[in-house]
């Protein structure tokens, strides 16, 4: 390999590490794991990503998120570049494109169409997130700690010991501004508050019901991914 | 009807549709993209001896719908509910083939028209007429479905509710509303099932069938239907996961037998999409994984009787169930021959 493809190759290897850090806002995964990101290519004055998705009738609004959260994080990771990203085969895909190109809002794509700006989706969906991860954590303390479920909502973050659920919800509540302090009880809501412990069993319930959504929804899209393009489960 | 183990279940097929997808039937490329889309899905989710040509998959014939549903599909009785979709297809989605076929026969088809809030009074003089001619006792309801610059509506909507209010009147008493994937919404979140906690409190006369049970918002499906008696679970599109993704499919049916329990759940093929057979073998076989009892205990045959027909019948009342296959039967000891012979 010469050195100019080298380079490239470089390039293309971190803006991937850039665009798995992107994450399907409705589905919380990465764009990567989920196959998403269908390639990336790197020129002397260029900088391309393109996009796909599991459906031509994904949402727009879901769409158009994820295009502009990738190009923030092709222009944040190469800043001297000319970075572009092209959302490929979506019935929108040109308004979506030319919108996310010149870095204007969703109700600017959509002046007609649009009732409202995207901020609120995406505050209801980071919550869902976090009481999925929520869900997650507190199944693992209960079925491999022995926590009994009524303690529960005594627990604080300090008590938890260090595992992978426990870093995944801290991002969650970081993403929603919840305190992680170490004193900081883990059975909160998405505004920080401490959950009603008279409604503790429902809550409990309706966490799980919510993580069970989210999956269900993310093995829609990725099978339906493989099937639209024809190809293995990505990771193969 | 289906009988396996000595056990007899009334099948209604609660959600089947006669579509148009063909190319002479496409009104633009949302059309083509639309029919490419729900192959996608038969083609992810079914067996692979269950997959069609996609030519077929774009417009199969009486004889295929009459053999799939009934005579494969152990169906004793089918429900259309039509999606229109008069943005992408000429003549619509749903052929009118359908309503002849439900008229001619009428034991064992139920034709359930659709309605648009934003066709206004034009919209609701046909829903009298469509009442009048077919009998109606549903409707399907699209609330993603584009008309003119709108992407969707809600079920709370003021203009809606003139609409059901002329349900009412008409004695349409089920109202299936269809809230899982879905053509292109747009900002407002068009899967979001809150409107329904609006319609089915003000509405406590109609019934509301949540199509493909909120999918992918489940949990708040399930949260609004645990608070209105008159919220029901129509499995289209979640049940094809029992072959696919058997552990995820038994969170899902375990969650709804936990939220909104065995009377409130309605099987449904959504045909073409996936052919009833396979679906209704493997429900009847299905039991919850040894190892998931513990939180969603084992689904019973009464439960799989109720979802499979008895509960849509209970909808709808000109679907007569055989005594024998009512839950209460209960078997008269046949006389010893003897005694007969006085």
């Amino acid at each position: 390999m010469n050195s100019t493809a080298t380079r490239f190759r470089a390039i293309e290897d971190r803006a991937w590490k850039a665009l798995s850090a992107v994450t399907d806002p409705e589905l919380d995964e990465s764009l990567t794991t989920l196959g998403f990101v269908g390639t990336v290519e790197a020129s002397d004055e260029f900088l391309t990503a393109t996009l796909r998705l599991p459906t031509a009738f994904c949402s727009p609004n879901f769409a158009f998120m994820m295009a502009a959260d990738s190009a923030d994080a092709l222009r944040a990771e190469f800043p001297e570049m000319s970075t572009r990203v092209v959302l490929e085969g979506n019935a929108d895909s040109e308004r979506i494109n030319s919108a996310v190109a010149a870095g204007v809002g969703f109700t600017d794509a959509y002046p007609v169409e649009a009732a409202g700006d995207l901020e609120d989706l995406r505050a209801v969906f980071r919550s869902k997130a976090h009481l999925a991860s929520l869900d997650r954590l507190i199944s693992k303390l209960v079925s491999t700690h022995a926590v009994l479920p009524e303690l529960l909502p005594t627990i604080r973050l300090v008590d938890v010991p260090e595992m992978h659920e426990r870093e995944a919800l801290l991002r969650r509540r970081n993403d929603l501004g919840i305190s992680i302090d170490d004193n900081a009880f883990v059975l909160v809501n998405a505004d920080g508050s401490r959950w009603d412990i008279n409604d503790l069993a429902v809550q409990i319930r309706f966490a799980k019901a919510t993580r069970i959504s989210i999956e269900g929804n993310a093995h829609f899209c990725s099978g339906l991914l493989r099937t639209r393009y024809d190809e293995p489960p990505p990771g193969h | 009807m289906y009988s396996k183990d000595g056990e007899d279940y009334f099948v209604v097929d609660a959600h089947v549709h006669m579509w148009d997808g063909s190319d002479e039937n496409q009104l633009n490329i949302h059309g083509a993209e639309f029919i490419e889309c729900f192959y996608d899905y038969h083609r992810n989710l079914s067996p692979e001896e269950y997959v069609w040509e996609f030519r077929k998959y774009q417009k199969y014939t009486e004889q295929n719908f009459m053999t799939d549903v009934f005579e494969n599909g152990y169906a004793d009785h089918a429900i259309f509910n039509p999606a229109a979709l008069p943005a992408f297809y000429k003549n619509g989605f749903s052929r009118d083939l359908a309503q002849d076929m439900a008229r001619r026969s009428p034991d064992r088809l139920t034709y359930n028209h659709n309605f648009d809030p934003r066709n206004g009074e034009a919209g609701l003089r046909h829903l009298e007429d469509a009442a009048r001619e077919f009998g109606l006792k549903g409707v399907k309801v699209y609330t993603a479905e584009w008309h003119g610059d709108s992407r969707g509506f809600k079920m709370s909507d003021r203009e809606t509710y003139r609409y059901l209010e002329k349900c009412q009147e008409l004695g349409i008493k089920n109202i299936h509303v269809h809230k899982g994937p879905t053509i292109k919404p747009l900002d407002r979140d068009s899967f979001d099932v809150a409107d329904i906690d609006y319609c089915a409190t003000d509405f406590p006369d109609l019934n509301f069938i949540v199509e493909h049970v909120g999918l992918p918002r489940l949990e708040d499906f399930c949260w609004i239907a645990t608070q209105e008696t008159n919220v029901y679970g129509g499995l289209a599109v979640a049940i094809p996961f029992i072959h696919t993704r058997p552990r995820y499919w038994a969170q899902i049916i375990g969650e709804l037998l936990y939220w909104i329990g065995e009377d409130k759940i309605l099987f449904g093929s959504d045909y073409a999409l996936w052919q009833p057979k396979w679906l209704v073998e493997k429900f009847v076989d299905f039991q919850i994984p040894e190892d998931m009892q513990g939180e969603y205990g084992q689904i019973t045959v009464s439960q799989k009787k109720k979802i499979l027909g008895l509960n849509a019948a209970a909808l709808y009342p000109h679907i007569e169930v055989p005594e024998h296959l009512r839950l209460d039967f209960v078997p008269t000891t046949a006389e010893p021959v003897g005694a007969l012979i006085k």
